[in-house]
């Protein structure tokens, strides 16, 4: 058996026992218990299992967990609660920007990967940056509308 | 009780109609319900849930609700179809009246006072001129839910609706932005993790395989074969996927060449031994009927290709196989896993838990068998099972290819005189428990294997299948409608969203613009002509201010517009659509407007949601979409063999509703797809002067198109 890894997620320090070449994604699920990360293709096409490494939007299906040592990993529980949502699950809530909600989480670290590098993105630049998020149920248009009322909250806190 | 009044109850609550089946009150002055249909991303269980907080004079807040669970929900056959508010809906509805009334008829008694002047607020009932009322809760003692239903309580007049036509927030959203929300994050003390290595091919043998190499690797516990089905259990889910790899390596099968060749599929569906049946035969052969023009439309093969692989947990203890699952038709699986596994269906449960997105018949159910043959070999460790992308591509069934012929003509007053339609393809039904042979996919591989069975169509009155709005709702003097149903299945085929509906609008709304321009008729007020209902000639109208559609518009070819309508299986909701398209590298849909009736509508704000994502679907489909294979393999195997519409590429959505709260609710998640696929192909026709009959539209059919 291989040493424990110690990985950084969401804050916190955890001690991992898995083959070193484990994607990402399954020591988040199985042995973090983070399930809104998720498996959608395995392959870094779809974008299900979106993670943030230091502040980078990556597929953690496509990293493996020896890549990670040493950097500060954030997945969708670690960017707000249930009883502390960040602005942007609010959003999602207040616009109703989910039908079946399998790709919601990774739209979401997306949209936040967008939005810490340029806090005004026009349209064109958010449906850009989540062309590598695939919605199968149609709801893109409600994501990017849910999106665009966090900029123009945004927008409102730098006019005050 | 009268009989009559009994029998005006809904189909589902005279099936179920034990009263306290349908909900539980909790010390925490919640309500529990039990609807008999199942969340796929619909949003119909936060639909159910609202009916129930009017019918029961609650809050919406105060509603709860149970998943459907074969220990206890009402069986309300599957969820599919677009029929979930009639049927599902329908039942809560007049169940809730009744229980309502039950506490009525006690608080009456407490309150001495007559059931006419009490009143109830979020659960609290009250006299007129008193001031302390009883809730719900406080009269649990004095009301027995453990009666059957008897229809002597009516549901409310929909005038008096307070809390139906309200967009409230769907219940389930909050969980899925934040963490845990599917399946596929439900974990079991001792939960073990399994993959399916599946053949290479729908008829591959098994030559050899020698498992020796997969039980020496790190954390495997199991190697499961039984005839071409070979599976493996092991302690973590990434040494199941590395096991799965190893097992394909150390496999050898013999495969043949038995798939038809995928850009032929016309003429091998055209080939085949069909089952025929004439839908439609009115007028006779009529001579003089004008010019004629015929036509020929197809689509291929499509993909449900829901973002999340299909899952499922299955749990063999106490002799009883205990089963989680995304099935659409929870209790048909539960039977279905009786007769494949030769147990008694009381040994089995099976409870509903959401998966990714649902649009048909996908390998949720396969997967629950896939789950349970394993479980049943395990000595009481649960097993959770998700296919890779690569199985959902490979082995989902796909809705099918199909043909639709026409020909028809029109006089010189602008009249259809003649309408002769052909259709060929598979039937499109082929969930489990539809027919005697199993409907899973694993039952064909175990043992000494078996054929699949092939799908089936319902009654057209009932919606049919392959004949789903192959009958045009237009009036025509002269109409004839066959049906060649495909009597061979090289690629496995069930339903996909909209069934036959999907090619069969697009071939008829498409032809409607052919005959149009024969016509010399603006397309709109060509297809006014053909229609009586006023609620299809409302939408064709609502949509045509709404888009500010201009009849005489001339295109320069980098931009056009095109309009199509349909009745939903010709009784469901109606849909009028129009599509602005730009012509560019490749074909832009820009935005696409609807028109919908579906009658009294529960929730708007979920109305529009279901339409949006369905007309961004069938987008999709009309533009990108077709299943890739070989003449042994299915070579779609991921999202680059399968693309679909991505965020830059979907068309805006403007859709305008036309509630009637008089007339019954229609389900709206198909609807739209047939309309939006022809409203494109007519505006592609508009901006270019190129009919694309041939789904779908890619660089290569479009450029087949203009050569024609």
């Amino acid at each position: 058996m291989t040493d424990p890894i110690s990985l950084r997620v969401n804050g916190v320090e955890h001690s991992i026992a898995a083959d070193p070449n484990t994607p990402l994604l399954y020591i988040l699920r199985n042995d973090l218990q983070l399930f809104g990360t998720r498996f959608g293709c395995g392959l870094g096409l779809c974008g299900a299992c979106s993670v943030l490494i230091n502040g980078q939007k990556i597929h953690s299906c496509d990293v493996p967990l020896w890549d990670c040592v040493g950097k500060d990993i954030v997945t969708i529980e670690g960017i707000g609660a249930p009883d502390n949502l960040h602005a942007l699950q609010q959003a999602f809530i207040d616009e109703q920007a989910a039908q079946c909600g399998y790709c919601a989480s990774g739209i979401l670290i997306t949209a936040k990967s967008l939005l810490d590098k340029n806090p005004n993105p026009s349209e064109s630049e958010i449906r850009e940056a989540l062309d590598r998020n695939l919605c199968r149920c149609g709801t893109h248009n409600r994501f990017v509308r849910a999106i665009q009322k966090v900029i123009g909250m945004n927008e409102g806190a730098k006019h005050v | 009780m009268s009989n009559q009044a009994k029998t005006s109850l809904p189909q589902y609550l005279l099936l179920n109609s034990r009263l306290g089946q349908r909900m539980s009150f909790n010390a925490d002055r919640t309500i529990t319900i039990r609807p008999g249909k199942v969340e796929i991303g619909q949003g119909i269980i936060s639909a159910i849930a609202q009916i129930a907080a009017e019918e029961l004079d609650v809050d919406y807040s105060r509603i709860q609700i149970l998943p459907v669970d074969t220990t206890i929900s009402p069986s309300e056959g599957s969820t599919s179809g677009s029929r979930s508010i009639q049927e599902g809906g329908e039942s809560m509805r007049f169940a809730c009246a009744e229980i309502r009334h039950l506490f009525l008829e006690a608080s009456a008694k407490k309150l001495n006072l007559p059931i006419s002047a009490l009143k109830i607020k979020d659960g609290l009932i009250y006299g007129n001129n008193t001031q302390a009322g009883v809730s719900y809760w406080d009269l649990l003692a004095d009301v027995n839910l453990d009666v059957d239903a008897t229809g002597r309580a009516l549901p409310k007049n929909p005038n008096n609706y307070e809390v139906i036509g309200l967009s409230l927030p769907r219940k389930d959203i909050l969980s899925k932005v934040t963490g845990a929300a599917f399946l596929h994050d439900i974990t079991l003390p001792g939960m073990l993790h399994g993959r399916i290595a599946r053949p290479p091919s729908f008829q591959a043998k098994l030559i050899s395989f020698d498992q020796e190499p997969i039980l020496a690797m790190p954390g495997v516990k199991k190697v499961i074969r039984d005839g071409r089905f070979i599976g493996v259990v092991a302690e973590r889910e990434e040494q199941a996927i590395k096991a799965m790899l190893l097992i394909e390596r150390h496999c050898k099968w013999s495969e043949s060449a038995l798939l038809p060749d995928m850009n032929e599929l016309e003429h091998f569906l055209y080939a085949q031994k069909s089952e025929d049946e004439i839908l439609k035969d009115v007028g006779g052969s009529p001579s003089d009927v004008g010019a004629e023009i015929n036509a020929t439309f197809t689509r291929p093969y499509l993909a449900h290709a829901s973002i999340g692989p299909s899952c499922a947990l299955a749990w063999w203890h106490d002799n009883c196989l205990e089963v989680w699952s995304h099935s659409q038709s929870i209790f048909a699986l539960k039977d279905e896993l009786a007769k494949i596994l030769k147990l008694d269906p009381e040994q089995i449960i099976v409870r509903h838990a959401e998966g990714a997105g649902c649009y048909g018949h996908n390998g949720a159910d396969d997967v629950a068998l896939d789950a349970a043959l394993l479980a049943q070999e395990l000595d009481g460790s649960p097993v959770r099972v998700q296919w890779m992308r690569e199985d959902e591509f490979a082995w989902e069934p796909f809705g099918p290819a199909m043909v639709v012929k026409l020909s028809g003509s029109v006089d010189s007053s602008g009249q259809i005189t003649k309408w002769h339609e052909e259709i060929w393809g598979n039937r499109h039904i082929g969930r489990a428990g539809r027919q005697p042979k199993p409907g899973l996919l694993a039952a064909w591989h175990i043992g000494e294997g078996m054929e699949a069975p092939l799908p089936v169509d319902m009654p057209i009155a009932m919606g049919g299948g392959s004949q789903r709005n192959a009958i045009p709702y237009y009036e025509f003097p002269n109409c004839k409608v066959l049906n060649h149903a495909i009597q061979s299945m090289p690629i496995r085929t069930s339903a996909l969203r909209a069934l036959g509906a999907h090619l069969n609008i697009f071939a008829i709304e498409s032809f409607m613009d052919e005959l149009a321009v024969l016509a010399k008729l603006d397309p709109i007020e060509f297809r006014l002509r053909h229609l009586k209902d006023e609620r299809a000639i409302a939408v064709l109208k609502t949509v045509r201010a709404k888009a500010n559609w201009q009849p005489d518009f001339v295109s320069d070819g980098t931009r056009g517009y095109g309009v199509a309508f349909a009745r939903y299986k010709n009784v469901g909701n109606y849909a009028a659509v129009i599509a602005e398209v730009l012509i560019e590298e490749n074909i832009k849909v820009k935005k696409i407007f609807a028109a919908i009736d579906c009658g009294l509508v529960i929730n708007p704000d979920g109305v529009l949601n279901q339409i949006e994502g369905g007309a961004i679907q069938a987008a999709s489909w009309t533009l990108k979409e077709q299943l890739l294979f070989d003449r042994t393999r299915i070579t779609s195997r991921n999202w680059e063999e399968y693309p679909i519409l991505t965020f830059s590429e979907v068309p805006k959505v403007e859709i305008e509703l036309i509630n009637r709260p008089d007339e019954p609710s229609l389900g709206v998640g198909e609807g739209v797809t047939g309309p939006v696929a022809a409203a494109i192909a007519n505006a592609v026709a508009n901006a270019m002067g190129v009919r694309l009959r041939h789904l779908p539209m890619t660089p290569k059919n479009v450029i087949a198109a203009m050569g024609e």
